[in-house]
């Protein structure tokens, strides 16, 4: 694994002992841990591929730990790597050898359920499904569902922005997100919005959701809660072709249908998944869709008969209706067990994230099936269609030398690919280090350097999680400068790149 | 005070140029559209112009994908209407400032929507302008362009611009492209009412509302002394409304259970889609408020329980006239006079949380905290970042906060 990081501060790790020290005396106890075998468990987050020690872990329990934990790194010149639960999908959490690796999940109270005004206010390390857990008694969900929300925690989906099958009608993180409590580098705290909408003044909290852990470090999320539909029913149709599946999306949004959840799987994925859960899926279509409807009863059985007449209309082979809650989550089992299931076909998989306008389905596929020919690897591919977020599935093993190195190369090529037909690299996983090189693909040099300024407002050393989003370092003073003169930018025909 | 320069923008090249010139010589600029919402915000001493009504243009519109990218200076009202050609919309439903500032109806543009981020009814259910926000296209105060986000629904790639320029009020960069992300128009509505709740058990019918499963889109109360404004109004009481959208079967079916729900508050009465309608444009626009000027008017964002008894205070303290909408965590107070009462107004928002907006004030009132002041290091973190899009200071300075 050839992956580029920052180059280490020799300053720092000469200091080792003393950082050590020094942390200790902020968080006592259990809190700091820095033998090789305890640190183990940090040296990677989802993305399994890459793996560094950090220089120390430290888990703080409290804001104020939190805020000189923060003070003393900025003082020190210290780089600090947050981390949730470690489910990233991108690298995000990826520690530095030189760098403090600050775990939140001691941040794991739910300080307040408020039904009346509909939000919890809840820490950080609180796992996302935890929160549904503590007010699904009450008939409360919080709507984002990334496949992870086991294990994943609200603090990771407020870095990341995290997503899941809902998100066409429900939203992303940002969407659902009233507030939090935030310390900058600095050791500041910063409080943005509340129980209320809309935060007020600039809208910093927009730019916190989702980025990555590099603006700052959340200590308190507050999240709108949401009552649960009264019932969830889902359809499964089979199409002959990926062409006709896309077409029934499209004819189903037209016609004025939010659908909770629409899910589509390719050839190889129905198979994958059939063959791991055997939830009698049809192996006879190119293309299977899930179209999930939620709501009042009436309001599922209507939309149930206009989804099906629209299915038929676009060449539909199968179609089947859930009677039951169970037969619903059976049609979902075989999903949500894509990835373990393309997992069995192969010792290793490289999931991609990227997101397409939803017609260029058919040719991006296409395309795809070109580029696997060329490489010499399989890929699966699973689709949340109503919002256009594709996951290919490329296949490999890792144990063949250069195998790796193939499928990253197919994976690079296939988020170009979206970007060319107008998409972007990536819907839900984030950039972190995995796809980090590839941000010149979409961006410019100022429209990165735009984004990399609003880093230094926030950390004017660059010490929050670097090395992730970011292709290139900048220091913040040479971003900052203007070149203008004479009221012309330098060479405005020269073609920026 | 020396004479203000207009200068006309009909293309993004010519917005580049416009903007790195007064960048280079320091000339303070005032970002306009149509010029509908230049009384919002603190008054702005500049020496140009920027008039972006010519930038004008829908560039993409697929139904089928949900997406519309189009120029800074669009009207809205092509935009509204193109979409409604499609039966679609832009969900959150903007508020037409019009009429609060005794100019007509339906002007304005894309632009001036999104700098001020001014959501109607539907932003209690389905989120603010900048939530629907998918990408942009900008000139920062550096003169240069520069892209963020995309037109696809969901997308993570670098930081999230567009929706933290949304409601920046053309303080970091003036938008040349805004894409959004648009939604199917409901089939049919309808709206149940409550006649002659007190604040306290209005904001409890709202949050029982709210906490049910009858996806109700709009949540509003109006008290006695506003709601007999309205000409179909049945007696000199309050009214709280909940609306309800959807295909006809699913508003049938919620129509039923929100009445269970609503029953232990009072007798329901159903308004017909046209009346509904008319109704929420009333609430939207803050049309029981129109006319009214030079009398102060605020906007005030808190927690959903907060709002009505809010508004009651505001009312007995300081004579103001109020109405709350989304379930109660909007509440628009118009004060007696020309006189802001600023003080007292955060004062009585400060225990429940919040922020307060003087959304129309004489330019005296507004040369105050139009937008509620922040605390010290959200100030000094907002200034920082002011500074890294527009460094020299020439975008609508001072519009959000003295000196920034």
């Amino acid at each position: 694994m050839s992956l580029r990081l920052p180059a280490a501060d020799e300053s720092v790790l000469a200091r080792r002992a003393q950082i050590i020290a020094d942390l200790s005396a902020i968080v006592p106890g259990e809190g700091v841990i820095f033998h090789e075998r305890e640190m183990k468990p940090y040296e990677s987050d989802g993305v399994t591929a890459y793996k560094q020690m950090p220089l120390v872990v430290v888990l703080p329990q409290t804001t104020e730990q939190v805020s000189r934990v923060l003070k003393y790194c900025h003082a020190g010149g210290i780089r600090v790597v947050p981390r949730g639960a470690g489910t990233s999908l991108s690298g995000g959490a990826l520690p530095l050898q030189d760098g403090v690796l600050l775990g939140m999940g001691k941040f794991n109270r739910i300080l307040d359920i408020d039904y009346a005004n509909r939000c919890a206010v809840v820490q950080p390390g609180v796992t996302n499904l935890g929160i549904t857990r503590a007010v699904e008694h009450e008939g409360f969900y919080y709507a984002p569902d990334p496949s992870s929300q086991i294990a994943c925690t609200i603090g990771g989906n407020v870095g990341e922005n995290s997503g899941g099958v809902h998100t066409l009608k429900y939203g992303l993180t940002t969407n659902n997100v009233l507030g939090v409590e935030m310390v900058l580098i600095t050791g500041e705290v910063v409080r943005l919005g509340g129980r209320h909408l809309d935060a007020g003044g600039l809208d910093l909290l927009a730019a916190v959701i989702g980025s990555e852990g590099l603006l700052g470090v959340v200590t308190e999320v507050t999240v709108r809660l949401l009552k649960k539909p009264d019932v969830a029913r889902a359809v499964l149709v089979g199409f002959p072709t990926s062409e006709d599946a896309g077409d029934c999306v499209a004819k189903i949004i037209a016609a004025g249908i939010i659908p909770a959840g629409i899910e589509m799987m390719d050839r190889d994925a129905i198979a994958a998944a059939e063959a791991f859960v055997k939830v009698g899926y049809p192996l006879d279509v190119e293309a299977l869709l899930i179209v999930e409807l939620d709501g009042p009863e009436a309001e599922c059985a209507h939309l149930l008969e206009e989804v099906s007449r629209i299915a038929a209309a676009c060449n539909s082979s199968t179609l089947r209706v859930s009677r039951t809650e169970e037969e619903r989550l059976g049609f979902w089992a075989g999903r949500k067990a894509a990835f373990p299931a393309v997992g069995r076909l192969s010792p290793d998989y490289l999931c991609m994230d990227g997101t397409i306008p939803r017609k260029q389905l058919p040719l991006v596929l296409t395309r795809m099936r070109e580029l696997s020919a060329r490489y010499g690897l399989r890929v699966a591919n699973v689709f949340h269609a109503g919002d256009g977020n594709l996951h290919p599935l490329i296949l490999y093993d890792a144990n063949q030398p250069g195998e790796m190195d193939k499928a990253e190369a197919f994976g690079a090529d296939i988020l170009r690919l979206c970007v060319q037909v107008g998409g972007v690299l990536t819907g839900e996983h984030g950039v972190g280090v995995e796809k980090r090189d590839l941000m010149p693909e979409m961006f410019d040099a100022t429209d990165l350097a735009h984004q990399q300024r609003l880093k230094c407002a926030f950390d004017d050393q660059g010490l929050l999680n670097p090395g992730k989003v970011f292709p290139t370092l900048h220091r913040c003073a040479e971003l900052g400068r203007m070149h203008v003169s004479g009221g012309q930018v330098p060479f405005p025909d020269l073609p920026r790149f | 005070m020396s004479m203000t320069e207009q200068v006309r923008i009909s293309d993004e090249a010519e917005l580049v140029a416009a903007v790195a010139s007064a960048a280079a010589s320091g000339t303070r600029l005032a970002i306009a559209g149509r010029g509908t919402k230049q009384g919002i915000g603190r008054p702005l001493e500049v020496a140009r112009v920027l008039d972006l009504s010519a930038l004008s243009g829908v560039t993409l519109y697929e139904p089928e994908e949900l997406v519309l990218t189009a120029r800074a200076g669009t009207p809205l009202s092509e935009i509204t209407a193109l979409l409604a050609q499609n039966r679609q919309m832009l969900a959150f439903e903007p508020m037409d400032t019009g009429p609060i500032f005794g100019a007509a109806a339906g002007d304005g543009t894309l632009g001036g929507l999104f700098a001020c981020n001014l959501s109607g009814p539907r932003r209690l259910s389905h989120g603010a302008v900048r939530d629907h926000a998918l990408g942009i296209r900008a000139v920062s105060g550096r003169g240069e362009v520069f892209k963020s986000g995309g037109r696809v629904m969901k997308n993570v790639t670098g930081y999230d611009l567009p929706r933290m320029l949304a409601g920046s009020f053309g303080t970091l960069a003036v938008m040349s492209d805004i894409t959004l992300k648009v939604l199917p128009t409901p089939e049919t509505e309808e709206t149940l009412v409550v006649f002659g709740l007190d604040p306290a058990s209005a904001a409890r019918a709202m949050s029982a509302a709210m906490g049910s499963s009858c996806e109700v889109s709009g949540a509003a109360t109006l008290p006695a002394e506003i709601a007999r404004r309205r000409p179909e109004a049945p007696a000199d009481v309050s009214v709280t409304a909940f609306r309800l959208e959807g295909f006809a079967p699913s508003v049938r079916a919620r129509r039923a259970m929100l009445i269970s729900v609503l029953m232990p508050f009072g007798a329901v009465e159903v308004l017909d889609e046209a009346a509904s309608r008319a109704f929420w444009v009333l609430v939207r626009d803050a049309l029981p408020f129109a006319g009214t000027a030079p009398r102060a008017l605020w906007r005030i964002s808190t927690a959903p329980m907060a709002g009505p008894v809010l508004g009651r205070a505001l009312s007995e303290a300081l004579g103001a006239e109020t109405f709350c909408d989304w379930a109660g965590g909007l509440v628009w107070a118009l004060m007696p006079d020309e006189a802001a009462r600023a003080a007292d107004v955060r004062a009585a928002l400060a225990p429940h949380g919040g922020h307060a907006t003087l959304l129309r004030g004489t330019p005296e009132a507004r040369a105050g905290a139009v937008f509620q002041p922040l605390e010290a290091n959200l100030a000094a973190l907002t200034a920082r970042v002011k500074a890294s899009f527009d460094p020299r200071g020439i975008l609508n300075p001072g519009r959000m906060y003295a000196g920034m």
